[in-house]
């Protein structure tokens, strides 16, 4: 091959490259296709054994408990899920978003901000039980605020989960905006406070909208911190100081009961999670596309 | 010329001095095609001011460990285009940022010296450093609009970023565009984002926010060299009527752009003035050798 007459000899493509190369790109798309398969079974057993589960009475009455009568639907269960969710995200979004202000703006690379980065990773991994755990030890067992099991503390329980997502997100979309804004408004004359107030947060409120919003729909889905924090009850309550149902929680106890008509309850409860999942999903990817920063 | 300047932006009160410099000292700029259309605009819209004195005295800088400034002293002349030229790394950014204290904003960084406006001092423990960011504007290299503000509002930005209270925003707004010369490309399309115009038109609405600050001093960190040549002309032009007004200090790295724009000229290297004189006596008979091959090309 290299034995040409002319001046420049260029190898033509051996034909066990070609082969490797098609072998391995066939190979390839054959994991892709295997990760595929039970993402859509997931979604083919949901969609089928859920759907006729859902009717307006299901979303509508609460569980009745009747093992022989109508079993009832999942109101309380969502508008359970949707309190300790609101709870949640009122308590983790401010403090995650302040937390990632404090380590971009003001800690930067000081000791203290990364022993804090540092935490924060560590939390991200902590198994969703053990935050529930946690609680139930410190808040539940001990009787705080009069009650055992309280909508407030499964909550509480979902909000620690939550908030080292929302600041690890916060900190990545405030890195984004670019130190060219700070200087120009610093330059302006600026107190820091109002650079950040005026200029940072404006810039990069589309991203830390996109990431409060996937951390709500992580922590929607959990079920191990509400277990054993807001317990699973029947009827629907607006005290948070009460036994609160949930979504997850709910799935969790109708699909080992006995009789199909609960076992399909709980498939019709997880595809309104599901989707209550999804629009959030949606609705943060639509504001992911408004923000300038890339 | 010596009226005090206090650093406290309400009190700046702006009152012609007796005996202002007139425009005497022609230019000593080399063949210059000074704008004369501009400037009558630029007369309309900007009354002229006696402007005000910067002295750097021995002043330092310092990156962590880094000495990227030593002891230099200079004197920027009111109403005067002073501008810094010397190789990539040799300061002159650094220092032009220690004149309106955001060297300090980097992590690690500090400086040591004085800076004068007038009498008083800006690094002086009791003044306030938004006070001294007020009294003398910037301008950066890129143009960094606000891209969340409307063009209306980046230019009222320095207000709103500094609680200042203006009887007429739209009055300031408009006054500060017509001085950066944009008034006519942007008058009908004020409420559009900032970040919707060209390079150029960003970096005037950007030299419009910072006068509309009513700063006694422009600082312009090489603020051409992310534009094309039209825009660069026109913020040259721009910058001979803006003199009128303010003390500017312009960073270049574009020699030519020294000699069209400047009245003196400051070539510094590895940190040190070299010399400061007459643009005209840099580019043609300077005193010290390393300026002579510098402005000749002979390195940087």
């Amino acid at each position: 091959m290299s034995s040409g007459s002319g001046p420049v000899a260029l190898a033509s493509t051996s034909g066990r490259r070609r082969r490797t190369d098609r072998v391995m790109r066939i190979v390839l798309l054959a994991l892709t296709l295997v990760a595929l398969v039970p993402l859509v079974l997931v979604i083919v057993r949901l969609l089928g054994s859920g759907l006729k589960a859902l009717s307006w009475k299901f979303f509508t009455t609460d569980p009745t408990g009747s093992f022989l009568g109508d079993p009832g639907g999942i109101k309380s269960a969502i508008l359970g899920t949707v309190e300790i969710i609101a709870v949640a995200s009122a308590v983790s979004i401010p403090i995650g978003i302040g937390v990632a202000l404090y380590l971009v703006e003001y800690g930067r690379t000081s000791r203290f901000a990364s022993v804090v980065r540092y935490f924060v990773d560590v939390l991200t991994g902590v198994p969703s039980i053990v935050f529930g755990l946690f609680v139930y030890a410190a808040l539940v067992v001990t009787k705080v605020g009069g009650s055992g099991f309280a909508g407030w503390k499964g909550a509480l329980a979902v909000a620690l989960l939550m908030l080292p997502v929302v600041t690890r997100s916060a900190e990545v979309v405030l890195l984004l905006v670019p130190g060219g804004l700070r200087e120009a408004a610093l330059a302006l004359g600026a107190p820091r406070w109002k650079v950040v107030a005026r200029v940072v947060l404006p810039t990069a409120a589309p991203g830390l909208i996109t990431g409060s919003l996937l951390a709500i729909a992580r922590g929607a889905g959990e079920t191990a911190p509400l277990l054993f924090t807001a317990a699973i009850v029947q009827g629907t309550t607006y005290n948070l100081n009460g036994r609160m149902n949930s979504l997850p929680a709910q799935i969790f106890a109708d699909v080992g009961q006995a009789q199909d008509r609960l076992v399909t309850r709980a498939w019709g409860a997880a595809v309104t999670l599901v989707t209550m999942i999804l629009i959030l999903n949606i609705v943060a990817r639509l504001y992911a596309r408004r923000s300038r920063l890339s | 010329m010596s009226k005090d300047v206090s650093i406290d932006p309400d009190s700046r009160v702006k009152e012609p001095s007796v005996s202002p410099e007139p425009e005497s000292t022609p230019g000593p700029t080399p063949s210059v095609s000074r704008p004369t259309v501009g400037q009558a605009a630029a007369a309309r819209s900007l009354p002229e001011q006696v402007g005000h004195t910067i002295t750097l005295e021995n002043m330092d800088a310092y990156y962590g460990q880094t000495r990227a400034v030593k002891g230099v002293n200079l004197e920027y002349a009111a109403n005067r285009v002073t501008a810094m030229i010397g190789p990539s790394g040799c300061g002159k950014s650094t220092l032009v940022r220690c004149i309106n204290r955001m060297h300090e904003e980097i992590p690690g960084a500090r400086c040591e010296g004085r800076v004068l406006l007038d009498d008083a001092n800006l690094y002086d423990p009791s003044v306030d450093v938004t006070a001294v960011r007020r009294a003398i504007g910037m301008v950066f290299q890129k143009p960094n609009p606000f891209p969340t503000m409307s063009i209306h509002d980046n230019v009222a930005a320095g207000l709103r970023l500094t609680s200042k209270r203006s009887d007429d925003v739209g009055q300031l707004v408009e006054a500060s565009l017509r001085g950066a010369g944009l008034w006519d490309e942007v008058k009908d399309r004020l409420d559009t984002p900032g970040i919707g115009l060209s390079g150029g038109q960003q970096q005037r609405l950007c030299i419009a926010r910072a006068i509309a600050n009513e700063p006694e001093v422009l600082l312009m960190d090489e603020p051409c060299s992310a534009l094309d040549p039209i825009a660069t002309l026109k913020i040259e032009e721009l910058i001979y009527e803006l003199k009128q007004r303010y003390t500017i200090v312009i960073v270049t790295h574009n020699m030519q752009q020294a000699a069209r724009v400047a009245d003196t000229t400051a070539f510094m290297l590895s940190g040190e003035l070299i010399e400061h004189a007459d643009t005209e006596k840099i580019f043609t008979n300077p005193d010290d050798s390393r300026t002579d091959e510098y402005v000749t090309g002979k390195f940087g």
